[in-house]
């Protein structure tokens, strides 16, 4: 019996149920199989990616289409073609240590994703999960849920198309806290992939199962004066207005060193940003941080809006507000996050004086998360990174599509690992290689012990048909002549070739149908 | 002592003395004689705990009762609430729960079924299944199967085995002929007269061992049906509610039969009902004379909460993918265990969850009943055909109960293969 008393109310558990059957037997899929499938996957994420960024930015009103268009891109194709040529599927030789490593799939991944990144985490979770061969169930941020939960079951139908088991990617219609946290709590649920607000981290890591949840990020960027200072600007600028400052790799606190600092405000004027004098910053917190705390209002909205919501003027095509202050203290709203293109700006007299500002800004908030430095001087880099409690630090590039792995070398990613420091299991980008353990044959080290050779071994069989195999009698292996009349996916192919048609045309499609997947069977 | 609230025993020996003494002393003393000293006790899932504590994996089911596994929570947590408002209910009356019932049932059945007729067990609901093709076609002759079982009351004991027929002096074959399963021109020679008015099947014979149909002959036989203008009725007792992997078993002969009857599992395990699912010319007596079957307790409102739940927790499709993965493993993992006993377990009849182990001897499902009984597994042997075990897994089981089965079921089997007493029987 199960030490934990939490289980998932009625279709809920059943789903969960269904995905650990569909976790069991994809965890014997070949290093084949599961290379067909995940291209599958990716292609179709890959070519449905600006009609998911258009709907996800309709229905939660955060973000801009194009780059939700790339994160789509990014976390389809572009993450298959990242772990290219690494498999997490065959046994790995060790020879000279006398191990081999037989990898474990995690089981049933519990996929928690965003409402500020919805469809492109939905990708990116369901895609590591199948690279690694668990079964998936996404449960969506309810702002998200119609988007999400469609590209879930377009997902599913792919993967099951290209020889997944039934059931191996699942998603909730209708996600609400109570079902989550008993889906969370719940012994079926092998590990809980946690990205979204701190709550749901905490709830996740409170749940009893293992966990992988991330912390808020809130990251300070740190321009020193030895930076390219105009490459600094249009590159801060780009990553700020990136996809509206809904990620939590954009740059919240801008660090300027005073020599610098004027030129680099220019700059970034010139790159679309447009600096508020005091009274408009003032204006600018009383709208965003009435009470001292964030207005989701805020969250997503383009940098003209925002302005104009908050009573201040500035050109239509402004893409980033900055607003400047003075002292990076709790009480300063500026140095909080903002999920929106309003960047605080504080000045500094000189790098190390900005290495300490970052300090107060990360003990703020956004600690284990990221911080970026515009420098060319390597012991500035490396005392920002010593000092600076984060785990990535990018360097000369914006951190939005820097710490995320997208113009880094970092793994691609949609959830930052905040580690120790940051409450957080994960210390790394996540990836696939978080979601498979291994278990490690290992010989006798004595020389006199010798292992034999397991090159070419594997456990995992190839599978051709479908999993689990459609109860046809035992007496009647023509199989799927007998399903003719109620297949389901006889009458999808039936409805869309022949849907107005007459009955007996109707019938004709049906039986070719029904042939043409007997020999799809037999072959 | 073994106190139960409303009543308490001393021992499990004082309880079946009082079994035998104030219930059914030859039923208690066939199970003693059997070597299944079973009184079932807690029950959870498809677990069940004798009163000494044992633990059993059920796959008896009671038919299918359990198909959901004991006192299912989700149900349970219906009727309970449903007690706060409901109770038996009035059959005179238009009901609430019996119209939604009604209504969820006909949206599951196959096309041509339009109306509903409840019972308060399937062998009323037979009866009615069977009056109701008696009045729709003005004839009287039903004819059934060899071996069949439909239940034991007035009209369904007739189209059974003589067995229960004859004890109680209610066979009659002149109304009630009988032909072999699977032999179509028996049936066909049956309805030659076109004096028949219906033919009564379970789509597969349980109680007969689940021998399976051959391929094409219930359709078959609807075709005969029509031909000779007889009604089909479908006794999806024991195959429907998703045993088959489908939610009625008929639907994969791609059979719309006239009649479908339905009980056992419908009621959850928790609340008594039978249901009669019938087309417009079958029914044609509820426009006539709705007072012409009467039944107080048949649709019993709490009982349609029940079935209401049943249904909806059944039609998920999650619970049809994970029948279809039962079923996959279940027969899987038999076909591995019948390879290392090729001269003992001489077949495996499976549809769905549905399964009869076939021994080679004429008793050796009951050797390996006992044998399973005594590592921990409940199925029973098929009364009328004792070569055959029923071997029923839940349609909720885990992957981790299915496994630990299959463990017992090879253990058990080997077991039953060395029984001295059997090879003894098998020589002689």
């Amino acid at each position: 019996m199960s030490d934990q008393t939490v289980t998932a109310p009625g279709a809920a558990g059943h789903l969960l149920e269904r995905a650990r059957w569909a976790a069991r037997a994809y965890a014997s899929y070949s290093a084949g199989d599961v290379e067909r499938i995940v291209r599958a996957v990716a292609d179709v994420a890959h070519a449905h990616a600006e009609k998911y960024a258009e709907w996800a930015v309709r229905e939660t009103g955060f973000g801009v289409v194009e780059h939700k268009v790339r994160k789509n891109q990014a976390c389809s194709r572009g993450i298959v073609d990242t772990y290219a040529g690494q498999d997490f599927v065959t046994p790995r030789v060790r020879i000279d240590d006398k191990i081999v490593e037989v990898p474990r799939p995690a089981g049933v991944v519990l996929a928690l994703t965003p409402s500020t990144n919805p469809v492109a985490t939905v990708f990116f979770k369901v895609i590591l999960a199948l690279m690694t061969r668990n079964a998936v169930v996404v449960s969506p941020h309810p702002m998200a849920k119609e988007c999400c939960h469609d590209a879930a079951q377009l997902l599913a139908r792919a993967a099951v198309e290209a020889g997944a088991p039934d059931g191996i990617v699942q998603s909730i219609a209708e996600p609400t806290i109570p079902l989550v946290e008993a889906l969370m709590g719940d012994a079926r649920t092998n590990v809980i992939l946690a990205t979204g607000g701190t709550g749901v981290v905490r709830a996740a890591y409170s749940s009893g199962n293992p966990a992988i949840g991330v912390g808020p990020g809130n990251v300070p960027v740190l321009v020193d004066a030895t930076a390219d200072v105009r490459a600094a600007a249009q590159r801060i600028v780009e990553s700020k207005a990136f996809d509206n400052s809904v990620l939590c790799t954009n740059e919240s606190v801008l660090i300027a060193e005073e020599a610098v600092a004027d030129k680099l405000v220019r700059e970034m004027e010139r790159a679309g940003a447009a600096l508020l004098g005091a009274d408009d910053a003032r204006r600018l917190r009383d709208y965003m941080f009435p009470l001292g705390r964030l207005n989701v209002d805020v969250v997503g909205k383009d940098a003209s809006w925002i302005a104009q919501q908050a009573g201040i003027r500035v050109g239509p095509r402004t893409k980033v507000l900055v607003a400047p202050f003075e002292l990076a203290v709790p009480e300063e709203p500026l140095t909080h996050e903002k999920l929106s293109p309003v960047l605080g700006l504080i000045r500094v007299p000189d790098a190390a004086a900005g290495i300490a500002t970052a300090r107060s800004i990360i003990r703020i908030a956004g600690a284990g998360h990221s911080a970026a430095i515009h420098s060319a001087d390597p012991g500035t880099v490396m005392r920002y990174a010593a000092e600076v409690p984060v785990l990535r630090v990018s360097v000369n590039v914006g951190n939005s599509t820097g710490s995320s792995g997208l113009d880094t070398n970092l793994a691609p990613t949609m959830t930052i690992g905040t580690g120790f420091v940051g409450r957080s299991a994960l210390g790394e980008n996540l990836q696939p290689k978080h979601l498979v353990d291994w278990t490690r044959i290992a010989y006798n080290a004595d020389p006199a012990e010798a292992m034999p050779a397991y090159a070419g071994l594997s456990p995992w069989a190839d599978h051709r048909t479908p999993v689990p195999a459609y109860p046809v009698p035992s007496n009647d292996q023509r199989g799927l002549d007998r399903l003719d009349h109620r297949s389901s996916a006889v009458d999808a192919v039936v409805d869309r070739l022949g849907g107005s048609a007459d009955a007996a045309f109707r019938e004709q499609v049906r039986r070719l149908v029904v042939e043409e997947l007997s020999h799809l069977i037999k072959g | 002592m073994h106190d139960y609230d409303a009543f308490s025993f001393d021992s499990k020996a004082e309880m079946l003395e009082k079994s035998a003494h104030y219930w059914n002393p030859d039923k208690t003393k066939f199970w003693s004689d059997s070597g299944v000293d079973l009184v079932i006790d807690r029950r959870e899932g498809y677990l069940l705990w004798d009163m000494d504590g044992r633990r059993l994996i059920d796959v008896h089911l009671n038919g299918g009762t359990y198909n959901l596994g004991h006192r299912n929570p989700e149900v349970v947590a219906a009727v309970k609430k449903a007690m706060d408002r409901f109770d038996v209910g009035n059959h005179h009356f238009p009901s609430l729960a019996r119209t939604a019932l009604a209504e969820a049932l006909v949206e599951s059945a196959p096309a041509g079924l339009t109306k509903v007729a409840y019972a308060s067990g399937g062998g009323e609901a037979i009866d009615i299944a069977l009056k109701s093709a008696r009045h729709a076609m003005q004839k009287r002759k039903i004819v059934s199967i060899v071996k069949a079982y439909h239940g034991h009351t007035g009209l369904a004991v007739a189209t059974g085995d003589d067995r229960f027929a004859k004890l109680f002096l209610a066979d009659r074959p002149e109304e009630f002929p009988q032909v072999p399963f699977n032999d179509l021109d028996a049936m066909e020679q049956a309805l030659r007269g076109r004096d028949v008015a219906a033919v009564i099947m379970e789509t597969i014979p349980a109680t007969y061992g689940f021998p399976l149909p051959q391929p094409g002959y219930l359709e078959a036989v609807k075709a005969l049906c029509e031909k000779y203008d007889a009604l089909y009725i479908a006794d999806e007792v024991q195959t429907g509610l998703m045993r088959t992997g489908e939610l009625w078993g008929i639907t994969k002969h791609g059979i719309e039969p006239d009649i479908l009857v339905s009980g056992k599992g419908l009621s959850g395990g928790i609340y008594p009902i039978a249901a009669v699912l019938l087309s417009e010319r079958a029914g044609a007596w509820l426009h006539e004379d709705g007072f012409g079957h009467i039944s107080t307790f048949g649709g019993a409102e709490l009982g349609c909460i029940a079935a209401l739940t049943t249904l909806d927790i059944t039609r998920r499709p999650e619970v049809r993918s994970m029948v279809h993965y039962i079923a996959d493993r279940v027969g899987a993992g038999l076909r591995e265990v019948q390879a290392q006993y090729p001269d003992w377990f001489v077949g495996i009849r499976q549809n769905g969850v549905v399964l009869g182990l076939e021994f080679a001897h004429p008793e050796g499902a009951k050797y390996v009943m006992r044998q399973l009984y005594e590592l921990g597994v409940w199925a029973i042997f098929s009364t009328l055909d004792p070569r055959v075990l029923q071997y029923k897994p839940g349609i909720l089981m885990t992957p981790d109960l299915v496994e630990e089965l299959l463990d017992r079921t090879a253990l058990a089997i080997g077991r039953a293969a060395a029984d001295p007493a059997l090879s003894r029987r098998r020589a002689s």
